[in-house]
């Protein structure tokens, strides 16, 4: 994990926000969602501002953010994947769409390829179930989404 | 008091609304196995997170089978423990538990105290009929505590000593699902945390998955090598523990038969911590007296109330949490320190030997210990002044390996010098003691009478923080202790505001002190065990026949012969310390 130097306006930033909520440590959940979209994710430094601000331990703070897959230590890429493994999803062959999207990409899910460009990351129903199995990328969804398709998916961006 | 009416294996039991089904059973001797639970009154712990669901019981009308650790008795309940349906719950749930646990028990350092293991045994599970991945972690050795979180199960209670008792918050579980372990942050390993090695999420774990790091084969080494002399140094809440681990009734003092095991071993010389707990007294009471009576005569600068130091649980604990206090606390060593520096000037001395010739060991109910005698302010030359601390544990696994039938043991005496010690310095084993001890020394300095009653009854008890007033001709000392790391923050916290009306506060990062130290025969969340070493100790300090720390005629020889006087500067350099802001980020690997 390399070591991220936060900008003295933007920890302020992240102090306000814990503030806005009261340092309250029953609202660590939304502090750390507006942190997310703030810095985009949770690097361990953001983690150790707000464990400070919300008075709780830092080791509290990383089990919150590793529980939920929504939170994230890495950053994100320029376009955001995300395959959908929802039941429906699933059993149309979302798995094997997965597969191709990592193959392509050389990146495990969670992960960030080396340029920056793309990130690669699961999630649960995004409500189009008649359309599944679905890929999102950034805020565009693809629908009836096959392994045959995710090349050319990659190639418009 | 609001009453419920219920039948438990179709015995009646009234009980208190808000029982649980567990407690209630307990108190009619119907004992419910129970796995991830445990609670100990006085000790502020209470672990119940209702996870492992080897309690179920079956409640008739309920569909469901029902957590008894979790489930409160309710008016004309009717509960079976061991119907068919809750054995085969029962059994199944051990089983899954152990399909994910090594199968290391021959091998594993907490076999024969592991409590998975006796659950097994007690259920008579002889197999195992499910097979699939095992979950696995990186191990982590500490100076002091190793983790080897395969062997975890997530039952939370060292999560429960660590965050709730302690407040010291290095453990959290983190990850999700089958991944989900327990682990300080970004899972960085414990010598990079905050941890504190105070050593209670071992002393709760029920498995092998925290346990001490292990050194006796170190103390094996050094009693085999001809060039080196050794010197064993037992701290005071060993004496009233070590006889559990022989089968022993808790609270037995096995002082002498510990002496003779320590000889049959082959130390060279078995000294006492206990003798440099005196002169801790000597050190730390004067510089009391010193800094109230500057405080008395106006001296703004001067620091109350001042704090013991002896525990390095709680040393590391305010240099990561109140770094800007590092100089509130007395500079004096701990025993265990000031040990190690005495014997390895005064005592080589007398010898007529290098430093580097001794080898001095260390018998600790503390795993802290470990990692205070690495501290590189410790050593001279790298050579430390404590080479190696081993727990009660250890040295009963030592006595065991030595073939030493420990129980009819016949008592023998300390060694000459370093092993003559007051009453005053034994009760440093409990929540209290120490100040007590500093009291017994201070009052007599301070006012020049004898004190006539040492026993300061008003200073003793089990209470996690507690005050008195001690009367000294006059002057009126405002005394606080506090025992459990979560007790001292508060205490801190005070301090820290100028809310504190104290001028002396004794701190000990264990529940009840020494005696509960994360280094002790493992009590299974059993306060009585701890009740009875307490009253050990102080049945010890009551039998010596000197019962003040000033009083040891061998320290008053060795501030005759080589120290001078308390503080002198000869004092400062070799039982005076000084501390560190450790309040730097997490170091992220």
């Amino acid at each position: 994990m390399a070591k991220v130097k936060i900008p003295e306006n933007k920890v302020q930033e992240l102090r306000d926000l814990c503030k806005n909520f009261d340092n309250e440590p029953g609202e660590l959940i939304n502090v750390l969602h507006g942190a997310q979209g703030m810095f985009g994710y949770l690097p361990a430094e953001v983690q150790e501002i707000v464990a400070d601000e919300m008075n709780v331990s830092v080791a509290h703070v990383y089990g919150v953010v590793t529980f939920y897959s929504f939170f994230s230590m890495l950053p994100k890429g320029k376009h955001p994947i995300s395959i959908c493994m929802g039941t429906a999803c699933y059993v149309r062959g979302a798995e094997k769409v997965l597969d191709e999207f990592k193959r392509h990409l050389e990146v495990k899910v969670g992960e960030t390829t080396p340029d920056g460009k793309y990130s690669l990351s699961c999630l649960r129903c995004v409500g189009a179930c008649g359309l599944a199995p679905v890929v999102t990328i950034g805020e565009r969804v693809y629908g009836r989404v096959s392994p045959e398709d995710v090349r050319g998916i990659l190639e418009e961006y | 008091m609001n009453l419920v009416k219920l039948t438990i294996d179709n015995k009646p039991v009234v009980v208190e609304k808000g029982t649980t089904l567990l407690e209630a059973a307990k108190s009619i001797g119907v004992n419910i196995p129970s796995l991830c639970y445990m609670k100990m009154d006085d000790m502020n712990f209470e672990n119940k997170p209702g996870g492992c669901r080897v309690c179920v019981v079956e409640v008739e009308g309920r569909r469901n089978l029902a957590p008894a650790c979790k489930t409160e008795c309710m008016e004309g309940m009717e509960v079976h423990t061991h119907s068919v349906r809750v054995i085969n719950a029962r059994r199944t749930v051990v089983e899954l538990i152990l399909s994910d646990h090594p199968p290391e028990c021959l091998t594993c350092a907490k076999s024969g105290e592991c409590e998975l293991q006796d659950l097994a045994q007690n259920l008579g599970i002889r197999e195992i009929h499910y097979t699939g991945e095992q979950s696995t972690y990186k191990g982590d050795q500490s100076p002091a505590i190793i983790r080897e979180m395969d062997k975890c199960i997530m039952c939370r209670r060292c999560e429960t000593a660590c965050n709730e008792v302690q407040t010291v918050g290095v453990l959290s579980a983190v990850n999700r699902g089958f991944e989900s372990v327990v682990a300080p942050a970004f899972e960085m390993d414990l010598d990079h945390s905050v941890c504190t090695y105070c050593g209670q999420c071992v002393a709760v774990c029920p498995t092998g998955a925290l346990t001490e790091r292990d050194y006796t084969w170190k103390v094996i080494e050094a009693l085999v090598d001809p060039a080196k002399t050794v010197v064993v140094q037992t701290a005071p809440a060993v004496r009233a523990a070590l006889g559990e681990a022989f089968g022993m009734e808790a609270g037995n003092l096995v002082t002498g038969k510990m002496v003779a095991a320590l000889r049959k071993l082959g130390f060279d010389y078995v000294f006492d911590t206990d003798f440099a707990a005196d002169l801790t007294i000597m050190e730390e009471g004067t510089e009391l007296l010193d800094r109230l009576n500057r405080h008395l005569n106006g001296d703004q600068d001067v620091k109350l109330p001042i704090l013991t130091s002896c525990c390095p649980g709680w040393v590391k604990f305010f240099e990561h949490h109140f770094p800007e206090m590092k100089d509130v606390p007395s500079t004096a060593k701990s025993p265990q320190q000031m040990f190690g520096s005495i014997a390895k000037s005064y005592f080589a001395k007398k010898l007529d030997k290098k430093r580097e010739d001794l080898v001095v060991v260390s018998v600790m109910p503390c795993l802290a210990k470990k990692y205070e005698c690495t501290r590189e302010e410790f050593s001279v030359n790298g050579d430390a002044d404590v080479n190696v601390s081993i727990s009660t544990r250890e040295l009963a696994q030592l006595i065991r390996n030595a073939n030493i039938d420990f129980t009819s043991l016949t008592d023998e005496n300390f060694d000459n010098p370093l092993g003559e010690s007051t009453g005053a310095s034994v009760i440093f084993g409990t929540t209290g003691g120490v100040i007590e001890a500093a009291v017994r020394t201070a009052y007599e300095v301070h006012t020049g009478k004898t004190l006539e009653k040492v026993d300061f009854e008003e200073l003793r008890g089990m209470e996690g923080s507690r005050k008195a007033t001690v009367d000294f001709d006059g002057l009126k000392l405002n005394i606080g202790i506090a025992h459990g790391l979560g007790n001292a923050r508060k205490l801190l916290e005070d301090v820290k505001s100028g809310k504190s009306e104290f001028h002396a506060i004794e701190i000990m990062a264990c529940p009840g002190g020494c005696i509960g130290g994360g280094g002790q025969p493992y009590h299974h969340g059993d306060v009585d065990i701890l009740k009875k070493r307490q009253r050990a100790i102080y049945e010890e300090d009551a039998g010596k026949p000197i019962r003040k720390s000033h009083e040891n005629p061998f320290i008053q020889e060795l501030y005759a012969e080589f120290l001078g006087k308390p503080l002198s500067d000869l004092s400062h350099e070799l039982l005076h310390t000084h501390y560190f802001d450790r309040k730097k980020k997490a170091e992220v690997k």
